[in-house]
């Protein structure tokens, strides 16, 4: 098996370089994924394609490990190194183990950008975040907001007390109330991303606050087993279930009616972005702390001190587009 | 008789149960409506299950840590199953994963009986490759709602005089134990081997035969309870019911069935699983903080077991009265 894997590999190393070599003076940007075969890289990997058809002079090469390891993706940049790309965009499966090979990498004026899952500040020159802690809080007050014309309670169904990331986007969900007049935060329930606690806290919710006009799960269990609770007790109408999810869970509670809409990242958008931040660095932008990289039809980013930035708020999902990528991720 | 019923356990936790309700109904007055007490006993239905075939196993000096495990790994089948082939009519998934369950409950009473491994240790390695299994044959990832039929979730929602087929489910399964526990050798046979496996073993009683029949019995019912599981909650992953089998363990002994075998009832079964049901649906309802809630549900068990140990302490029993006198 791994020296079939490794025989394609090889192959298709062989046919990109040929490929490669067709188009010399075209800008050769490398897409790298935890691993091949995966939905999301796929439509990330989509999402370079349009940014090089806008481009023009841009050649995508999509690649990654058949699976999920960091030895994988070395293998890969090596190769690509190799190759001589101009770009390498990574989706890391280890933030400090691909490290040296990034650098060799970037010593020999390959330029280095991380998106999605990040590598540590040495190896690569910015890394694309698909949102910020900020924009997420705002984001789920406001899918909220957008169903309530009239105002009204919330609730947030949250996964267990201590989720750290959780905590976060609901700090910054609280700091932005003061925009959205009229709604009121009645309660925060943990549900511990275990269905049946998080079903039982959203019908404990339904039962404490008969007039709860939405719940706001900021956790994929969470948002699952809400849309199914208000499901079956007949409140669909009444309650919207949202928050953050994965369009593949929550086709049935958007089909349903249970869930009105709900965010995520866009990995289309995200592929999209990453590529446009690459061929920006190539074309002579500096990256590094404080650096402003163009992102195309997304805008503008501003790098932290870290070299970090954010993408845009979370891609919403509602019925318009839930059939397009329920299959995606 | 009256005296002694008012002095069982079943009584007791009626009692508990009452005045638990009662001090919710102060804060929470919209809980005790007869709508929501049928949400609660559906709610606590696939722990009643449970418990009663956790029951059956803890009488016989065994316990079976794998339950939840296996109610995952048949859940997981059945909606795999449905997902790829939605013509399969109900009746038809429930055999399959009631004979799967059993299948998987006999492994670990085979494991008991046959080559004589502490009943812990067997169940435990089966949990986590049960678990593991699962990953396996659904490759982590998550069968979701849409996929699964239309009729396959809606099974243990249908109304049958006024409760769901979920509630029933746990209704006919007590039944059955009551019938099983006083009507049937098996049902003698299990508390035999509990209470004294050298005299069951003299009375002619395969008393590793009868280990084997409580783990598949109680893998059945797990397996049942996969498909209800899956289908009630619309959702199927490695980690569904993660943690489950401690609930279960818990609501037997709640029930006041002796860790240490032989002493147990179905009544207690079913009251000590619903005890721990109205807890856990309540506590949302009154407000508490979540780190309150644990403590709360492990202070109930601590106490039941602490009132067991006093319970079945046995009075010394004098035998030679003669003697006592003389000395």
């Amino acid at each position: 098996m791994s020296i079939l894997k490794k025989t394609v590999a090889a192959m298709a190393t062989a046919a990109t370089m040929v490929a490669g070599a067709a188009h010399a003076e075209d800008v050769r940007i490398a897409l790298v994924v935890k691993a091949l075969g995966i939905g999301f890289f796929e439509a990330a990997a989509k999402g370079a394609e349009e940014a090089a058809k806008e481009l023009g002079d841009v050649e995508i090469i999509y690649t990654g490990p058949t699976d999920t390891t960091a030895e994988g993706q070395i293998e890969v940049i090596n190769a690509l190194i190799a190759q001589k790309v101009d770009a390498i965009a990574i989706s890391a499966n280890d933030a400090d183990a691909l490290v040296p090979a990034l650098k060799k990498a970037m010593d020999r004026g390959i330029k280095v950008i991380s998106w999605d899952s990040g590598v540590a500040e040495a190896g690569r020159m910015a890394h694309l975040n698909p949102s910020s802690n900020a924009l997420i809080g705002n984001m789920i007050i406001k899918l909220a907001a957008d169903h309530m014309p009239d105002g009204g309670e919330v609730a947030i169904l949250s996964a267990s007390a201590t989720a750290t990331n959780q905590n976060i986007w609901i700090d910054e969900m609280m700091k932005v109330m003061d925009n959205y007049p009229g709604i009121k935060v009645v309660a925060t329930v943990y549900g511990d991303d275990l269905a049946d606690k998080s079903y039982r806290e959203a019908q404990g919710l339904m039962q404490s606050y008969p007039d709860l006009k939405a719940i706001i799960a900021p956790t994929s269990v969470g948002i699952v087993a809400a849309a199914q609770a208000v499901a079956d007790a007949g409140k669909i109408g009444q309650i919207n279930v949202t928050g953050l999810g994965l369009p593949s869970e929550m086709a049935g509670a958007i089909e349903s009616g249970a869930s009105k809409s709900f965010a995520i990242w866009n990995p289309i958008d995200l592929g999209y972005s990453a590529t446009m931040m690459a061929y920006d660095l190539v074309k002579g932008a500096e990256g590094g702390p404080g650096a402003t990289l163009d992102m195309g039809r997304m805008g503008e980013i501003t790098l932290d001190e870290h070299g970090d930035g954010a993408m845009a708020d979370p891609f919403v999902y509602d019925k318009s587009n839930i059939e397009e990528f329920k299959s995606i991720f | 008789m009256l005296t002694r019923f008012l002095k069982s356990r079943e009584a007791i936790l009626t009692g508990v149960l009452l005045a638990l309700l009662a001090l919710i109904a102060i804060r929470a007055p919209e809980f005790v409506a007869p709508g929501n007490l049928a949400n609660v006993l559906n709610d606590s239905a696939p722990l009643i299950i449970l418990a009663l075939g956790q029951m059956a196993v803890i009488v016989t000096r065994c316990i079976d840590l794998s339950v939840a495990a296996n109610l995952a790994l048949c859940g997981m089948v059945a909606a795999m199953l449905n997902a790829a082939l939605p013509g399969v009519p109900i009746i038809a998934i429930l055999l399959l994963v009631v004979v799967l369950g059993a299948a998987l409950g006999s492994i670990n009473g085979l494991l008991v009986w046959k080559l004589d491994i502490p009943p812990i240790v067997v169940t435990l390695g089966t949990m986590t490759i049960f678990r593991g299994v699962i990953f396996l044959i659904s490759k982590g990832q998550w069968v979701n709602a849409h996929e699964m039929s239309a009729v396959f979730k809606a099974f243990p929602r249908a109304q049958i005089l006024g409760l769901p087929v979920l509630t029933w489910c746990a209704i006919l399964t007590a039944g059955a134990f009551l019938l099983l526990i006083s009507r049937t050798p098996l049902g003698r046979a299990f508390f035999a081997t509990g209470g004294n496996p050298r005299a069951a073993v003299y009375a002619g009683i395969n008393t590793g035969r009868t280990q084997f029949a409580a783990f598949t019995l109680s893998g059945a019912l797990a397996g049942l309870t996969g498909y209800l599981w899956v289908s009630r909650y619309a959702v199927a992953y490695v980690d569904i019911a993660s943690g489950f089998e401690l609930d279960v363990v818990a609501a037997c002994v709640i029930g006041g069935v002796s860790i240490a075998g032989g002493i147990g009832s179905v009544g207690g079964a079913v009251l000590g699983a619903l005890f721990l049901g109205t807890i856990k649906n309540a506590l949302p309802v009154v407000n508490i903080s979540p780190f309150w809630q644990m403590a709360i549900s492990g202070s109930a068990i601590l106490i039941a077991v602490a009132f067991n140990a006093r319970a079945n302490r046995r009075q010394g029993r004098v035998i030679l009265k003669s003697a006592e006198h003389a000395a």
